[in-house]
C-alpha cells in the first residue's frame, strides 16, 4: 500500500494527493515530511486520522522550510542523520509567497534536505486566489476575468531559478502527469547532498475548472505545450530536459481550462492568447525544447 | 564567585544545559547572549547544532522542528524579534513542545527604542507559555536549567520563557556563581520524549482538528499550566537543594508579613522597590513586596493568600493596555482578587516605559500616593513617570 493512505479528504481527480503518493513512492519509509498549511495538509490530516505511513509534522503556512531546517538540524545533532530524508511538500503560496524567505534561509545554510513544491498555481485550500505562481491571465477570485479584465495580470514566478540562484545543487520541474519522470527526480533529489528542490505542476480540476477525470490530461498538455517544460538544474546549470517531439499551439491547454474561458469569448482574447503562445516560445528557446 | 556580564552568564548556563539545537537571531539587547553561545560552539565546548536564520520567525519555526525531533533546544530573543515569533509561539505551545527561550525584555516599537520595558514578553501572555521572571543576574542564570526541568516535565510540556530585563540584567556586570557541569547535570536530566518525529514509529504532528476536537486540546494546555503551578514550586526547590539557591517558586516576599501596603512587582526592579523598603522601614512604615516569578502560569492562590493582611496593594508594570490605562499585572491582580472576600484596594502604576529609570524617589512618590487612599482620594492606574512638560 502507499505511504499515502487511500481515504484521505482530497477531492476526486486530486493533485496533490497524486504528488504526495508519488514522492513517497520514491522516497520510501526513512523519511520525515514537513507540510506547511494548504490542502495536503488538510486532507491527510483531519484529528484523530492521519494518511501518513511516515513521520509528518506540519507547523504553519510559512515556516515548513525552517521547520525542516529543524528538524534536519536535531537529527545530526542527535546522530540519528543516517539516510533518513528530510522531505517539505508544499504548495505553491507557501513556496513562492509567504514561505520564500524561509526557503531562502534554508538553502542558503545548505540544510541536507528536499524541498518539493506542488505547484496548482493558486490558492486552492482557501477558494482558488490568486498567488505568485499563478500563470498570466488565469482566471481566479482575486484575478477574475471582468469586464475590463483578462484575468491575473502577472506572469508567474520563476521559483526554480530563484532557487538555482541559491546555489542547490540539484533544482528540477515535473509534472504529476510523468510519474516515473517525477520520481526518478525525486529520487536522484534526495539522493544528492545539500538543498535541493523539485516543482511539480499539478493541475488543480477544482481551481482551474476541469473535470477531475482529465488531471492526467491537462498536465501532459502543459508539458506538449511548452507551458511547463521539463527539466534539471545541477549546479546552476541546465543538464537535462525533456524534448518536444510534437509541440502543440497553447490553445490546446488553455481551451480545457474554465480559468482561461475568457480568452476565447471576450472581444480581444485572440490577442492575449498571443501573449501566452509567447512564454512557450521563450520556454522552448529558453531550454532547447525542439 | 566570578564578576561576569549577565548575557554571559545566561550563556554559560544554557551551556551547562547542553541543548541539541540552538537558533537565534540577533537584536539588541539580545546578542551578548547568542554571541557568547557561538563562541562557545566556535571553540568546541558545546556540542550542538547552532543555527543562524534569516529571522526570528525561523528561529523559533526551527526550534519546532527540532524540538519534534527530539532535541533539547534553545532560543533567545526580544521586542521586535518577539512580536515576529507571535504566530509560531502559539504553535509552539498547541504542539507541547518544550523550547526554552530567554527574553531580554525591550520596548516596542513605534517609537523605535532599544531600552528595557516587559511590553514585548507580557503581549505573548495568551500564547500559552511559562513566563518567569528574573530579579537579578543570577536568578536568570539559575531560571533556565529550572525552565527545561519545568517545560520537558511531562506533565507540562509546554515551552517556557525565562524573562530578564533588557541592559539592567543582561548588559550589566555582576558578581555571580557560574553553574556547574556536575551539579546541572544531577539536577537536570536529559530530554527523552516520548513522542518524536522516527521513520521506525511514525506519528503524525500539528494535525487539522476542527470543532468536535479544537476545544480539548485548548483544555489540555490549561491543565499542563494548572499542572506547571506545582512543578515551578517544586523545581525551585530541587535547584535549592543542588546549589543552595532560591528565589521563590511562583512568587517571593519581602517583609511581608505584617505589611500594610503592599508592593507588587516582577523583574529587576525588585531590588529598588527592596531598597526603598529598607528605607522606608527605618523610618516606621509598614511596607512589604509581593514579587511574582511566575506570570504565566499566574499564581491566583498564592497571591490571594500573601495579601490576606493587605489593607492597600500597589502594583507596578513596565508595560501597557493602550485603552485599559492599565498595566497586565494590575489587571490580573484585580481580576484574582474580585471573586474573595478580600476588599484591598489595587492600585496601579506603569512606569520605566522604553528604559526611563526607575530610582527610588519615583517609588516613593508612588508609596505615597497611595497613602491617600486612607484619606479616600483614589486613584485607579497612572503612569508614574511622565514627564508633564513633553505632553
Amino acid at each position: 500500500m502507499s505511504l499515502l493512505a487511500p481515504g484521505h479528504r482530497g477531492c476526486a481527480g486530486c493533485c496533490d494527493a497524486l504528488a504526495g503518493k508519488f514522492v513517497l513512492d520514491a522516497v520510501g519509509k526513512d523519511c520525515i515530511v514537513v507540510s506547511p498549511t494548504g490542502c495536503l495538509e488538510v486532507f491527510t490530516t483531519p484529528y484523530p486520522e492521519s494518511a501518513w505511513g511516515v513521520p509528518w509534522i506540519h507547523s504553519l503556512f510559512e515556516n515548513a522550510a525552517a521547520v525542516a531546517s529543524g528538524v534536519e538540524a536535531a537529527y545530526k545533532a542527535l546522530g540519528k542523520k543516517n539516510k533518513t530524508k528530510i522531505i517539505v511538500i508544499g504548495g505553491d503560496g507557501a513556496t513562492l509567497d509567504i514561505g520564500l524567505q524561509a526557503i531562502s534561509g534554508a538553502f542558503e545554510r545548505g540544510h541536507d534536505l528536499t524541498y518539493i513544491c506542488v505547484d496548482n498555481e493558486a490558492y486552492m485550500n482557501t477558494g482558488v486566489q490568486r498567488s505568485g505562481a499563478t500563470p498570466l491571465f488565469a482566471s481566479t477570485t482575486t484575478s477574475p476575468a471582468g469586464k475590463v479584465s483578462f484575468g491575473n495580470p502577472q506572469h508567474k514566478k520563476n521559483m526554480p531559478a530563484i532557487i538555482a540562484a541559491h546555489g542547490s545543487p540539484y533544482v528540477a520541474t515535473a509534472s504529476i502527469s510523468y510519474a516515473p519522470d517525477l520520481i526518478k527526480k525525486v529520487k536522484k533529489a534526495t539522493e544528492t547532498k545539500g538543498p535541493t528542490y523539485v516543482h511539480v505542476h499539478a493541475p488543480c480540476c477544482t481551481g482551474w475548472k476541469f473535470e477531475g477525470s482529465k488531471t492526467i490530461e491537462v498536465g501532459r498538455l502543459a508539458v506538449e505545450t511548452a507551458m511547463w517544460p521539463l527539466y534539471e538544474m545541477e549546479n546552476g546549470e541546465v543538464t537535462g530536459v525533456r524534448k518536444l517531439k510534437k509541440r502543440k499551439p497553447v490553445e490546446e491547454y488553455l481551451k480545457v481550462q474554465g480559468r482561461y474561458k475568457h480568452l476565447f469569448t471576450a472581444e480581444g482574447g485572440t490577442e492575449e492568447i498571443k501573449k501566452i503562445q509567447a512564454i512557450a516560445d521563450w520556454n522552448v528557446k529558453h531550454f532547447g525544447l525542439e | 564567585m566570578v564578576v561576569v556580564e549577565g548575557s554571559y552568564a545566561v550563556a554559560h548556563s544554557v551551556k551547562m544545559c547542553k541543548p541539541n539545537v540552538i537558533s537565534a537571531y540577533p537584536i539588541t539587547p539580545q546578542t551578548h547572549i547568542v554571541e557568547d553561545l557561538s563562541q562557545f560552539v566556535a571553540d568546541g565546548e558545546m556540542s550542538c547544532e547552532y543555527m543562524n536564520v534569516e529571522s526570528e520567525f525561523s528561529a523559533i519555526s526551527a526550534l519546532i522542528g527540532a524540538s519534534a525531533a527530539g532535541a533539547r533546544t534553545y532560543s533567545s530573543t526580544t521586542s521586535q524579534g518577539l512580536a515576529l515569533m507571535h504566530e509560531a509561539l502559539f504553535n509552539a505551545s498547541g504542539m507541547r513542545l518544550p523550547v526554552v527561550m530567554t527574553v531580554v525584555n525591550r520596548a516596542l516599537s513605534a517609537p523605535i527604542n532599544i531600552w528595557n520595558d516587559q511590553q514585548d514578553s507580557i503581549s505573548q501572555r495568551d500564547t500559552g507559555w511559562i513566563q518567569l521572571y528574573a530579579e537579578d543576574v543570577q536568578e536568570s542564570a539559575d531560571m533556565t536549567p529550572q525552565l527545561y526541568k519545568i517545560a520537558e516535565d511531562e506533565e507540562v510540556l509546554l515551552p517556557a520563557m525565562s524573562c530578564m530585563d533588557g541592559f539592567i540584567l543582561s548588559h550589566v556586570y555582576e558578581p555571580v556563581i557560574l553553574l556547574e557541569q556536575s551539579l546541572t547535570d544531577e539536577f537536570l536530566p536529559p530530554f527523552s520524549p516520548e513522542f518524536v518525529l522516527d521513520p521506525e514509529n511514525p506519528m503524525s504532528f500539528g494535525a487539522f482538528a476542527d470543532p468536535s476536537t479544537y476545544t480539548e486540546f485548548r483544555y489540555k494546555q490549561e491543565k499542563a499550566m494548572e499542572a506547571a503551578l506545582l512543578k515551578i514550586e517544586e523545581v525551585a526547590n530541587e535547584f535549592n537543594e543542588v546549589y543552595g539557591r532560591y528565589y521563590g517558586g511562583l512568587i517571593d516576599s519581602y517583609l511581608l508579613d505584617d505589611a500594610e501596603i503592599v508592593i507588587m512587582a516582577m523583574g529587576s526592579v525588585i531590588g529598588t522597590i527592596k531598597d526603598t523598603i529598607d528605607m522606608l522601614r527605618k523610618e516606621g512604615e509598614s511596607i512589604g513586596l509581593l514579587k511574582i516569578r511566575s506570570f504565566r502560569p499566574f499564581p491566583v492562590e498564592a497571591i490571594r493568600t500573601a495579601l490576606k493582611n493587605a489593607k492597600v496593594v500597589i502594583t507596578l508594570d513596565k508595560n501597557i493596555s493602550i485603552g485599559k490605562n492599565e498595566g497586565a499585572l494590575c489587571t490580573e491582580v484585580k481580576a484574582c482578587l474580585y471573586n474573595t472576600n478580600l476588599r484591598v484596594p489595587v492600585i496601579g502604576f506603569m512606569l520605566g516605559h522604553g528604559g526611563r529609570d526607575i530610582p527610588i524617589s519615583t517609588i516613593v512618590k508612588i508609596i505615597n500616593k497611595a497613602k491617600l487612599v486612607e484619606k479616600g482620594i483614589f486613584v485607579e492606574s497612572e503612569f508614574a513617570d511622565l514627564r508633564e512638560e513633553l505632553i
